[in-house]
């Protein structure tokens, strides 16, 4: 039984939960753009914001992409410069101190969607709910790293890689991969997978909209005939 | 020269009566809408005063509009492109929704629901919001209205620097005015270039500043890049929404709904034909004081033969370059050069423009003596008595530069002098005229248009030629395929109101709330037949 879970969280759910992100946005951004936005509700209350959205946003940014590169960086890209070894701790040390900004701008901005009575009335179940699953998935994070303080030579480390790597590349026996390492890791794993599922139904959709085309405007204005 | 045109607007000031008329109506046809309670596309505010939203004007607290840079060049005051994206996690300069105020309701439903009791039931006040009760309202659109509140804290109106603004707070120098305002829909706009989205634009064919509501991301840029603070945040949608200038109406040639229903009739609408490639050379001239004159210079004369020629050859229609040539208001700002841009400092280039209120006479002696206009033999009094200072009206419309607005209020009494001349004493003065370089003809046009203001001559609204939007001349395909289009939606199809379909991913239902609903109000507040299901607020409750 725990080896049919472990091959369905491991093997398949992966696929299910980033499918669902893939077609439920491309469904959403289609049938209803209207519904697309980032839902600031900076409107409502400005208190503590500017802090805690700052740290939050900055912090989770650099936790993804360090999660990005440190699990598809396939092994013989740094294994000339580093050893497996060197590259935990580098891990460890990078999403502690991620982790930390994330956590303290994640509590004001808790602290601020629940007890602000303007901002708790205009939030949605999925604003506050994607808000705890995150701040969930974040704590679990920061476990991770006193399990993995436990074995310094990497090897754990490697497997996740290797399992997000066979991920990605559509290859067999990913699950296996998984099956020895701690249940935090687990845990981790499964939750974000479930954000990857919930992702199209959340504000979180506002990440595709990163303005960066801004940056690349001719000029200012826009000037446009009806279309 | 690439000629462009556009609608502009002028309000004559000096008949508004301040009845709220343009503002009740607006707000029922575009802002009745869940996360809309607290927004006005059009308002009326009683100046001297801070406003709606609070303090809006003085751009040193919110950094709307433009600043112009030590090397000539124009970027928005909150920053540059890369400066406006570091602030996107959290806008430093987002009003809260207390500096609009906090929308609110009664409990009217109580007076008829209570059960038996010794003492009268009554409706107390409820925030739309949180559902919570409130003891008292502390702000509101028209918070200051009449000059409602102390003196104390209307002296920090912006248009009072550079006046020794104390002796306006004595009751007999005491002074007043109505500021109707909407969205300026201008030719330099600062919420477009804020856009990190890129959803608002401005219409190359009539000038309309719109925001797609589709690829509005909420990044909420615009609500501080506006120096009016004309764009307002919606909770709810989570979208930002503007004045759309009514364009589904101004398409079929009628005026905006502000401007038809105005029982003054202070409104005007016509074509100015302008030269776009101008456009950020007039924006940023050195000196603010400048900045009217270089919009007027913006402004093409629609009979000049050059100008039409090149008009026809940029793609305006005929019955655009004929609206441009009876445009009441290209007569008021150009030809008579009595109405005046808002706020020409924030180098947006508004193009709602003000005729400014003449007021009464401050130094009018018991003996019937007033201080005149020097050499008018006292038919023309001196614009100096009047009881508006003319500073602060400078400050208001000419980034201080009192002389074209002292041009303007004299020639508003000349016409007054004259025309009581001509129909009281049967006396046909041409001495003031003169005074104030107007030729007869001018005059009795003048008069025409601002104190009978025909519905004819105040609106001189051509109908919109989609068809030519294509590439070539005239295209088909666009004008057949558009017929019996709907006019006005929130996508997917012709919803133009409330929408009940089932939603994965939350839109809000568009409900109506302004029947009393507030959050948790278990039946609606005016006790209509409606259940709270159908009325709920959208998908936040």
């Amino acid at each position: 039984m725990s080896e049919y879970l472990n091959s369905f969280f491991f093997g398949i759910y992966p696929y299910i939960a980033v499918g669902v992100m893939i077609f439920g946005s491309i469904l959403r951004y289609d049938r209803d753009p209207y519904s697309w936005k980032a839902d600031s509700s900076q409107l409502m209350s400005r208190k503590g914001l500017r802090l805690g959205s700052n740290l939050f946003h900055v912090g989770i940014l650099l936790l993804f992409f360090g999660h990005l590169v440190g699990l598809l960086t396939p092994h013989w890209v740094y294994s000339p410069f580093m050893t497996s070894g060197q590259k935990q701790i580098l891990a460890m040390t990078a999403g502690g101190i991620f982790g930390t900004i994330t956590l303290v701008g994640m509590v004001i901005l808790i602290a601020r969607r629940f007890g602000n009575a303007r901002v708790s009335a205009t939030s949605s179940f999925w604003d506050k709910a994607i808000l705890l699953l995150l701040f969930a998935q974040l704590i679990l994070g920061l476990l991770t790293i006193p399990q993995s303080a436990k074995h310094l030579d990497g090897s754990s480390m490697i497997e996740l890689a290797e399992w997000a790597q066979k991920i990605v590349t559509f290859r067999g026996g990913a699950a296996e991969h998984i099956i020895n390492e701690n249940i935090i890791f687990k845990l981790h794993i499964v939750l974000g997978l479930t954000i990857f599922l919930v992702f199209p139904f959340t504000r979180l959709v506002h990440m595709f909209s990163a303005p960066i085309k801004y940056l690349l405007r001719s000029g200012y204005q826009i000037v446009r005939k009806r279309q | 020269m690439t000629i462009r045109a556009q609608i502009g607007m002028v309000l004559n000031l000096d008949k508004c009566i301040g009845c709220h008329t343009c503002s009740i109506t607006c707000k029922n046809v575009w802002t009745s809408r869940g996360g809309m309670e607290y927004a006005w596309f059009n308002n009326v505010e009683t100046k001297p005063g801070l406003g709606y939203p609070r303090n809006w004007e003085d751009q040193e607290q919110w950094k709307g509009g433009w600043t112009r840079t030590k090397s000539g060049k124009l970027k928005p005051k909150a920053g540059g492109k890369v400066g406006l994206l570091t602030q996107i996690f959290a806008n430093p300069n987002l009003p809260e929704i207390d500096d609009y105020y906090d929308p609110y309701t009664y409990e009217y439903d109580h007076l008829k629901t209570a059960k038996e009791s010794k003492t009268v039931p009554t409706a107390r006040m409820k925030s739309v919001i949180t559902g919570k009760t409130k003891d008292a309202p502390d702000w509101g659109v028209n918070w200051e209205e009449i000059l409602g509140g102390e003196f104390e804290k209307r002296r920090s109106d912006y248009n009072f620097r550079d006046i020794q603004e104390q002796m306006y707070g004595e009751f007999e120098n005491t002074f007043m005015m109505y500021l109707p305002r909407l969205c300026e829909h201008c030719l330099n706009p600062s919420c477009v270039a804020s856009c990190p989205s890129g959803a608002i634009y401005k219409r190359e064919e009539d000038g309309i500043v719109l925001i797609d509501q589709d690829k509005c991301r909420g990044w909420r840029m615009c609500v501080s890049g506006c120096p009016y603070k004309k764009i307002y945040f919606n909770w709810q949608s989570g979208k930002s929404e503007k004045c759309t200038f009514c364009y589904p109406r101004i398409e079929a040639g009628e005026p905006t709904v502000c401007s038809e229903t105005c029982v003054g009739r202070i409104r005007y609408l016509g074509v100015l034909l302008y030269d776009s490639e101008q456009i950020k050379e007039a924006a940023s001239v050195p000196d603010e004081k400048d900045l009217y004159q270089a919009q007027c210079d913006l402004f093409l004369d629609p009979n000049d033969p050059d100008v039409i020629a090149r008009a026809k050859a940029d793609g305006i229609p005929e019955s655009w370059i004929e609206g441009a040539q009876n445009s009441p208001v290209y007569k008021m700002a150009m030809d008579w050069k009595i109405a005046f841009p808002l706020h020409p400092e924030y180098r947006t280039l508004p193009m709602v423009w003000y005729v400014p209120p003449l007021s009464p006479i401050q130094s009018a002696h018991e003996n019937g003596m007033m201080e005149s206009k020097e050499g008018t033999n006292g038919m023309i009094p001196d614009v100096e008595s009047l009881r508006i200072p003319v500073k602060y009206l400078a400050n208001l419309l000419t980034a201080g530069d009192e002389k074209p607005v002292t041009t303007a209020l004299e020639r508003m009494l000349a016409m007054r002098a004259y025309m009581r001349g001509k129909s009281v004493d049967g006396v046909t003065n041409l001495g003031i005229l003169e005074q104030v370089g107007m030729s007869e003809h001018e005059m009795d046009d003048m008069y025409q248009m601002m104190a009978i203001a025909n519905y004819e001559d105040r609106f001189v609204i051509p109908t919109n030629h989609r068809e030519y939007a294509g590439d070539g001349p005239f295209d088909h395909e666009i004008a057949f395929e558009t017929r019996s289009e709907c006019g006005f939606s929130f996508g997917n199809g012709c919803h133009g109101g409330e929408e009940k379909r089932p939603n994965l991913f939350g839109s809000p239902s568009h409900a109506n709330t302004l029947d009393g609903s507030y959050r948790g109000a278990k039946t609606p507040g005016d006790g209509g037949v409606k259940t709270l299901e159908a009325t709920k607020m959208g998908d936040k409750s």
